[in-house]
């Protein structure tokens, strides 16, 4: 189990093999279910030319590890790996991946689904986006649909 | 003794300063009062206290740390 904040581009398809080679699961696991965001280059409607996502680092790793725990806790998970970006964010880089690995679809698929939309919602970070207009902060995330 | 306060992304700007010491006082909206000059409080921000989320009516003891923050929008 991992989760830990990035303040430098990374690779999330690399992460996620580099972690299940680590983990000792081979042969164990019969589901991975993956969510990796991607910045855009483009929100409501205007262009976006890059990003800066702030942070507040203490309370941000103790929600990440608290949103770790509870998923292992509550589906029948072998293992859990969370990262998200900090910084300098330019259109094209992964900003966060979630990664569960179980013996059987149900879990993994649950458990993935839950984490990225706690993080969305209550996760302390705050992006604020460059444009053609200057820099703005998003107000809020978007429903996701 | 006193309370570390914090502020973070456009609240942060609003305010004009990133963190300060205060005094303690009994409840997180009397935080919010007295490190801001009594500034207009806006609706939709949240507040935690020792990296936890919180009520701005929540109790406040010497050596607590309290931030408030804009609505989220990671992931």
């Amino acid at each position: 189990m991992d989760s830990h904040i990035a303040e430098t581009a990374f690779d999330p398809w690399k992460m996620i093999a580099e972690h299940q080679q680590q983990s000792g699961l081979t042969n164990q696991f019969g589901a991975t279910a993956t969510f990796i965001g991607t910045m855009r280059d483009y929100n409501d409607n205007a262009d976006v030319s890059r990003m800066e996502l702030e942070h507040y680092p203490e309370m941000t790793q103790q929600y990440l590890d608290k949103l770790k725990n509870t998923a292992q806790q509550r589906w029948d998970l072998l293992d859990t790996l969370i990262i998200h970006r900090v910084g300098i964010i330019n259109p094209g880089d992964p900003i966060v991946l979630i990664a569960c690995w179980s013996a059987h679809r149900r879990a993994s698929l649950d458990a993935c689904n839950w984490l990225i939309e706690e993080l969305k919602h209550n996760a302390p970070f705050w992006k604020k986006e460059t444009g053609q207009d200057g820099d703005r902060w998003v107000e809020q995330n978007t429903d996701g649909f | 003794m006193s309370i570390q306060v914090k502020f973070f992304a456009s609240l942060r700007e609003k305010v004009g300063v990133s963190d300060t010491k205060i005094n303690c006082v009994p409840t997180a909206g009397e935080v919010w009062d007295i490190s801001t000059n009594n500034a207009e409080r806006p609706a939709n921000i949240l507040v935690a206290i020792n990296l936890e989320y919180a009520q701005f009516d929540s109790p406040i003891k010497d050596g607590d740390e309290v931030a408030f923050f804009p609505p989220v929008t990671g992931g």
